[in-house]
């Protein structure tokens, strides 16, 4: 009997022993360097809502991003029957379906052919000949490559995302993936939500566009735009009155440059007006195109289109060599350095859609702690004492196992990596009332076996053996729930769900085989003769 | 020291009549506040929309924010107080979802600080899109309905030791809810179709016992849908959570009864089951009531002191500890008794039918 106690004895303490060595990390703010060597370091995630910060899930519109891949096919096309000498009467995209282009050569028909097969392996081709005879092609998108383009939009978001995010400088940030085109970012201890927000959402989509001075802007306005044309609109705030104007920009579609040649975009001071601005710097490919274009358009207007709102359009006063250009505005400097930030990292390949989001500013977050562990604190001492006037002895045994219970939860968390969050706490509270309930159980039974007039020993033997199959049934229905809410819970209600798990199973192995340590203990070794229950 | 002498006997049982007129009552209540308000009331995360809390410095009143909102077209929005009294702080919820939500949050920022002065502090924003908030409904239901699945399989196959009718069960309630599924019905309708299964099967396949916990969850959770309909609190993920936690929590002292009342079946076979019902649950009476009690001390701890975030959810817990209580002592066994009645009704009838 006292060799067995002496094992159990000497599992409890180890343990215990090793619920202290994950505990202490949280605990302690500067660990020994002794510690960091040998022993575990991690502390205990706080959520977001004890913590402060912002979750954001994005969904990333990845029909538009197919759009995007259908029009730069269009234009390649353009480029491989320019080159091929084959006159077309039409070329169409169909929204994210399929592109018609409509020949007027019948013996050019094989020759496209031959090009579709080698140069567009993503379509579907179907060669027919439309109603007033033409040669007409339906090049329709297949749904491989389809999902295919979706997939890497969502990829190349991700790491956008990411670059941004690392540029701007938060700790511990957390992007991820998740179904249905969506991404997880979740900003711990952020200050700014807006500016982070503007900062990932921003499409960032560069492109250099002539401005078309041939055509007015007021007939377009009305209605007749020329093919090949658009309108854009700049967005000026007065000054004065701080009202915002949108003044309306005649522009050949054909975008020149894009932001992908870009380098580096950096803020600069304006000497003269003492304002922040951002330069860019291209690559040799882009510097080249920015030459040839500033080249070939000399006194016309080159306009700077971010997003698909013109920045500014500039006269090209003379052929730029060495890659440089401007993007000015009134900006504040927070403004500069984020549109630097993102002009950087990239443009998303499809706009991003914000459909959820969970901000908790840093003051509530530690309202929340203090709370929720005061409540623990009175909460649990209320229990205590009411446990040790009830059962006296058997109560104080009970109590142990309740601290030691909760001990194990924290080393727990720590252990593996989860978070503690408020309804985390929460149930780290229930666990309290739980725990005591396994006690109960037991020591009910010991009563019950008492009156009885069994002895001492066969009483606790009698009462922890009849309660036991009581106890596992009570705590793993409460488990089952709580796997349940593990599978199918998100942030703050899976935090709930590790702790009441984690807890279930400290107070099953605290209240069976802990205080069962205890009791032998003081009843067969050191033959205490009346049970204090 | 002892609450409950030993040897207490109070018939529970005979005032059961009285129990199940008031259970009947606070169902009807419950379902009439329901149809009545056209459903439960969804807090951000299931309905959509955007949920701010907002400590401004000095007391305002509603009408005083309602009117700032309106610069932002928002006076429509939902207002109420929130939290301690000294502390200032309020809740609007938007509960629109054809606006732009996104950036929502920062347009009442500006309207308030326009017309309060800069004594304005953003405490939390919760914004959910429409397609996230049926996502979380969907994930929320589902999540009820497999907590029920499985601890009705585990009931039965505790209870019954009939694990292969557990399984049995199990089989042909995913079967049933296979078919009707693929009839594109609803999740709320495939929960209760579920409901009616699993007890349908309880009945055929004489799992008493399981059907009295079951009957008694089923209980429970009403009963706290309409307490938390007649406060006009809001249904969010974390209450959904206190729900499967309550299921798990009632479920614990019905088992504890149940126990009891079969291990005593088995030693006092010649006693009448009503009698040996009522002694069961006076002995287990202690440890039923220390245990709630000792919950309920806890939880009032987080609910009174635990701040506005939690309240909620502890107001849920709270509820569901006193309803789980009572119904294991109330509503799972005498549902016991009139299997027992129905069941043993029968068998002594056939035994005196001539064969």
């Amino acid at each position: 009997m006292s060799k067995s106690l002496g094992w159990r004895g000497a599992i409890a303490l180890f343990a215990v022993f090793m619920g202290f060595i994950y505990l202490t990390p949280s605990l302690t703010r500067d660990l020994p360097a002794w510690w960091s060597n040998i022993l575990p370091r991690d502390k205990i995630n706080l959520g977001l809502d004890l913590q402060g910060g912002m979750h954001l899930v994005l969904e990333v519109q990845s029909l538009k991003a197919v759009e995007s891949h259908l029009e730069r096919v269009t234009e390649e096309m353009k480029n491989d029957l320019r080159k091929s000498k084959v006159r077309y009467l039409g070329l169409e995209r169909h929204g994210t379906e399929s592109i018609t282009l409509t020949l007027i050569r019948e013996k050019d028909r094989d020759i496209f052919q031959d090009l579709a097969g080698t140069n567009y392996p993503d379509f579907e081709v179907e060669s027919i000949s439309n109603e007033e005879g033409q040669p007409e092609f339906h090049l329709v998108l297949l749904s491989k490559a389809r999902a295919r383009i979706i997939k890497m939009a969502v990829d190349q978001a991700l790491e956008t995302i990411r670059n941004r995010i690392d540029q701007f400088g938060v700790s511990e940030p957390d992007i991820r993936p998740q179904e249905n085109n969506r991404l997880l970012v979740q900003l711990p201890g952020i200050k700014d939500p807006k500016r982070a927000i503007d900062l990932i959402g921003k499409t960032a989509l560069l492109e250099f566009k002539l401005v078309d001075e041939e055509n007015s802007v007021e007939e377009a306005l009305k209605g007749n735009i020329p093919p090949g044309d658009e309108i854009l609109y700049q967005v000026k705030i007065d000054p004065k009155t701080g009202r915002k104007k949108k003044v309306p920009f005649l522009l050949k579609k054909r975008t020149l440059l894009t932001g992908e040649y870009l380098t580096d975009a950096r803020v600069q001071i304006d000497s003269q007006y003492n304002e922040p601005y951002v330069s860019l710097s291209f690559d040799a490919r882009g510097a080249r195109l920015f030459e040839k274009i500033t080249g070939k358009n000399i006194k016309k207007r080159l306009a700077i289109v971010l997003d698909n709102k013109v920045n500014s359009a500039p006269v090209i006063q003379d052929k730029i060599s060495g890659g440089r250009a401007q993007i000015t505005g009134r900006f504040g400097m927070d403004e500069a350095k984020d549109l630097a930030i993102v002009l950087r990292a990239g443009a998303l390949p499809a706009p991003v859609k914000i459909i959820e989001e969970r901000t908790v500013g840093p003051s509530l977050g530690k309202d929340s702690i203090e709370k929720g562990f005061r409540s623990m604190l009175i909460g649990g001492v209320v229990v205590i004492l009411f446990m040790i006037i009830y059962y006296s002895l058997s109560g104080i045994i009970a109590d142990i196992a309740l601290l030691l219970n909760i001990i194990f939860i924290m080393a727990g968390l720590a252990f593996f990596g989860a978070t503690l969050t408020l309804p985390g706490i929460a149930g780290i509270i229930l666990t309290i009332g739980m725990s005591v309930d396994a006690n109960v159980l037991i020591f009910e039974r010991i009563r019950e076996e008492l009156r009885l007039g069994k002895t001492p020993r066969a009483a606790i033997e009698g009462g922890y053996s009849k309660a036991l199959v009581t106890i596992l049934d009570a705590q793993v229905t409460t488990l089952i729930a709580a796997l349940v809410l593990f599978q199918f819970g998100t942030g703050a209600v899976r935090g709930f769900a590790v702790t009441l798990s984690i807890g279930i199973i400290a107070s099953l192995f605290t209240a069976i085989f802990l205080t069962r340590i205890i009791f032998d203990y003081l009843y067969i070794q050191r033959r205490m003769k009346k049970v204090r229950i | 020291m002892q609450f409950i002498k030993p040897g207490t006997n109070i018939n529970f049982i005979g005032k059961r009549k009285i129990a199940f007129v008031f259970s009947a009552m606070m169902i009807i209540i419950t379902l009439l506040l329901l149809v009545w308000r056209g459903g439960p009331n969804y807090g951000v995360d299931f309905s959509g929309g955007v949920l701010i809390q907002v400590k401004l410095d000095q007391k305002r009143s509603p009408s005083e924010i309602r009117n700032a909102l309106k610069s932002v077209h928002l006076q429509d929005s939902i207002i109420q107080e929130f939290g301690e009294e000294g502390q200032f702080e309020h809740l609007i919820r938007v509960m629109e979802t054809d606006i732009e939500l996104s950036g929502l949050s920062d347009q009442v920022e500006q309207a308030l600080i326009q017309e309060f002065g800069q004594g304005v502090e953003m405490r939390r924003v919760e914004m959910v899109g429409p397609k996230v908030g049926e996502d979380l409904r969907q994930k929320a239901l589902f999540a009820i309905f497999y907590a029920v699945l499985f601890i009705a399989v585990y009931i039965s196959g505790r209870f019954e030791l009939k694990w292969m009718m557990s399984i049995v069960m199990a089989l042909s309630l995913a079967f049933v809810v296979y078919i009707t599924s693929s009839f594109g019905i609803s999740v709320t309708w495939l929960i209760f179709i579920a409901m009616i299964v699993t007890l349908g099967l309880c009945w055929f396949l004489k799992l008493k016992y399981a059907m009295g916990a079951i009957i008694a969850l089923v209980h429970d959770i009403t009963i706290t849908i309409g307490v938390f309909a007649l406060t006009d609190r809001e249904i969010s993920l974390s209450i959904i959570a206190a729900f499967l936690t309550i299921v798990g929590y009632s479920l614990n002292d019905t088992i504890i009864v149940f126990d009891r009342i079969r291990e005593n079946l088995r030693r006092f076979r010649r006693r009448p089951f009503e009698e040996v019902m009522n002694s069961s649950i006076n002995e287990t009476l202690s440890r039923t009531i220390l245990t709630s009690t000792t919950t309920l001390v806890v939880i009032l701890a987080l609910f009174v002191l635990g701040g506005g975030v939690i309240h909620d959810f502890a107001f849920a817990i709270l509820i569901g500890v006193i309803v789980g209580t009572y119904s294991s002592i109330f509503v799972a066994s005498p549902v016991l008794l009139i299997w027992e009645g129905t069941f043993a009704k029968r068998i002594k009838d056939k035994k005196r039918t001539p064969k």
